[in-house]
């Protein structure tokens, strides 16, 4: 495979390209995804690669949209909706949960949902409240859905690939901040099989799991962290449902301690989900300090920027929760 | 494997001038009504396992739209869709199984009244959520339209449904994509215990056609021709690139919302008012009296479907029940 540096918007926009040329039924809906080019960009140059109808503006609309795509999908299409800010979401929840979610168990197979809804989420754009939140939790708590958020420019493109293939709704969470990111992503179309964490980076000393942009902020983190002498591992969930822990159960084993970081507020946070997995499960007696949570506050997104940063874990936050986790108990 | 047969070639006259038109559609209702009565009774006797929301005295919205479809025509349903099921061609031993929570049933138990779907007969399902099939129904024809298929969609919904917001949502998609989806209100003056006339500020539900820049129509929804009739022009329209319609169907419902309802909303005056008015003895004292078909033809036939109930009930009786076991691995559909 052929890696090449690009952003993680233009690695969406690849995979959605790649995806359509190569099978007419997949289409993408949404927003001001057409000759607007997308609210951050995304779709881009689409538009006018595939044209109006398969890169379809919608009005404001987003209970009806997803209910299009539900429909759509129901009868053999491939469809994309593009949300603009996951925070609305909310409008849709009818046709996400009650119908996308549940149709093909509680019509016994009888029909199934192949559509990806993505959409933009969290923190750090000033944009507030209701711009800002990261709602994976809501969905990953829905039996039905599946849910990813690709922390990088590679599985942004693989993941959204394998979303668009998945004969299931696929929720993909893009973060707001990973949007103008760049990594290497291979020109071909590959996929990320949707259901694995990804080892990031391994390390003796403790295991930091994290989501979403948390995921290169550990990143940044663990290396000054190596500065100080403590070696992480860093496992990037990145499907958070289903979830495997077989990956983050044998780093545990491996290490004794465990810091689990998210954006989102802490509590009934997906680390909570985590959390209580670790303590279910084989990695229990490994520990030699407590199941260690970093999350965003219990607050709705300030609007100032000091007060928007102190409101989720930066990169200062995650050193200082390691080293205090190593020096427990 | 019990099954009524729907029109599938629909007439060019009229459904109470062509014999064989006349008596599958008299099949049809009957089907509808003998269905409902006899779901009605296996829940009285404590057969059957949570809620009905019955149809009986709207069987003629359900087989006039249907006859006016193709086979390969599309619809969505609601939570009172046993009509529309079997007005479409549905298997009436699958669907009471699936009532009585057999692993033979549609949904294999796991659905209910109010999910069955069958893609033999293209109905897409009814649906829990009041207009929960509308924006579906649109999303169904756009992708006709976008594969270049001539096939329409009807979408099956209520009066009360034309007051949530994905009415409207998925009404303004459809005009504004001009998608060939017929949405048809089956208006029985209740959302529940709700009249109509408490709920909306216009005098027909077809005027809200006019906000979309939709074509709407009210009919007789106990005139089973004249909703036969409504539904092939706008069918038509629906072929022919024209758009979609907004057709409304009067009609009432004899038995309460669900099996919980003790009617307190509305009178028994009322009630018996609209019994009179029953569509399908309308129907047949039209065939019968013009001469197009006999008594004695009438009889054979509300015999051979008590017969079809009947069998019906008693194949899916036999049925095993519903496996647990398989709960787990049927949340997700395998990739091929």
């Amino acid at each position: 495979m052929t890696d090449r540096i690009i952003t993680y918007s233009e690695a969406v926009r690849e995979a959605i390209g790649q995806a359509m040329e190569a099978d007419p039924s997949v289409f993408m809906l949404g927003e001001d995804i057409g000759i607007y080019g997308g609210a951050f960009g995304v779709s881009g140059d689409l538009y006018h690669r595939f044209g109006p109808e398969r890169i379809r503006d919608t009005p404001i609309s987003e209970l009806g949209i997803v209910g299009a795509a539900v429909g759509a999908a129901l009868v053999g299409m491939k469809p994309i909706v593009e949300i603009q800010f996951s925070d609305f979401t909310a409008q849709a929840m009818d046709q996400i949960v009650n119908q996308a979610a549940k149709i093909h168990f509680m019509l016994g197979g009888e029909l199934a949902v192949p559509m990806v809804l993505r959409a933009p989420s969290g923190s750090g754009t000033g944009a507030a409240a209701q711009h800002s939140q990261s709602l994976e939790t809501w969905f990953a708590h829905i039996p039905g859905l599946k849910v990813v958020l690709p922390s990088n420019a590679r599985d942004a493109k693989g993941l959204l690939l394998a979303a668009i293939d998945d004969p299931n709704p696929v929720i993909v969470l893009e973060h707001k901040l990973l949007y103008k990111t760049s990594g290497p992503v291979p020109i071909e179309p590959y996929r990320t099989p949707i259901g694995v964490p990804d080892l990031v980076r391994e390390g003796k000393d403790l295991v930091i799991v994290a989501t979403g942009v948390m995921v290169s902020r550990s990143i940044a983190a663990a290396e000054q962290l190596a500065a100080q002498g403590i070696a992480a591992t860093i496992i990037d969930v990145r499907t958070l449902s289903p979830l495997d822990m077989t990956l983050i159960n044998q780093s545990i084993s491996a290490t004794g301690r465990v810091m689990l970081v998210q954006e989102a507020p802490k509590h009934v946070g997906f680390m909570a989900e985590v959390a209580a997995r670790i303590a279910e499960g084989p990695a229990l007696y490994s520990l030699l300090a407590p199941v260690k949570r970093l999350c965003g506050m219990d607050i709705p997104i300030p609007y100032a920027p000091q007060l928007e940063k102190a409101a989720v874990p930066q990169i200062e936050d995650i050193v200082a929760g390691a080293v205090q986790l190593m020096r427990e108990p | 494997m019990v099954a009524i047969t729907p029109l599938f070639a629909p007439t060019s006259g009229s459904l109470e001038t062509d014999k064989a038109a006349a008596l599958a559609t008299l099949e049809s209702m009957l089907a509808i009504r003998a269905f409902e009565e006899a779901v009605d009774g296996l829940f009285a006797r404590g057969l059957m396992h949570g809620t009905m929301h019955l149809s009986i005295g709207q069987e003629a919205s359900a087989t006039g739209v249907c006859s006016a479809l193709l086979s390969t025509d599309y619809i969505t349903s609601t939570h009172r869709g046993h009509g529309h099921c079997i007005a479409k061609g549905a298997d009436l031993t699958r669907m009471m199984a699936e009532l009585l929570a057999k692993q033979t049933g549609y949904c294999r138990g796991r659905g209910g009244s109010m999910h069955i779907a069958d893609t033999q007969t293209r109905n897409l399902g009814a649906n829990g959520i009041v207009a929960g099939g509308i924006p579906i129904a649109t999303g169904a024809a756009l992708a006709q339209k976008m594969r270049g298929e001539s096939n329409v969609v009807v979408s099956f919904f209520g009066d009360g449904a034309t007051n949530e917001g994905a009415f409207h949502e998925a009404l303004n998609l459809a005009a504004i994509w001009d998608l060939p989806v017929i949405f048809v209100c089956e208006n029985n003056k209740y959302g529940m215990s709700n009249s109509t006339e408490l709920s909306m500020k216009v005098e027909k539900i077809s005027d809200r056609a006019a906000a979309y820049g939709m074509v709407g129509e009210t009919v007789d929804g106990n005139d089973v021709d004249a909703v036969y009739q409504a539904t092939k022009a706008a069918v038509e329209r629906a072929r022919s690139g024209q758009g979609p319609t907004l057709l409304e169907c009067e009609t009432y419902r004899w038995k309460g919302h669900s099996k919980s309802d003790k009617n307190l909303y509305r009178t028994k005056e009322e009630i018996e008012e609209w019994k009179a008015k029953d569509p399908i003895q309308r129907f047949q004292e039209t065939i019968i009296g013009s001469g197009l078909v006999t008594q004695a033809e009438v009889e054979q036939l509300a015999a051979k479907v008590r017969d079809a109930i009947r069998d019906a009930i008693k194949e899916a009786t036999t049925a095993p029940d519903s496996d647990p076991a398989e709960l787990l691995s049927s949340v997700f559909r395998e990739a091929n």
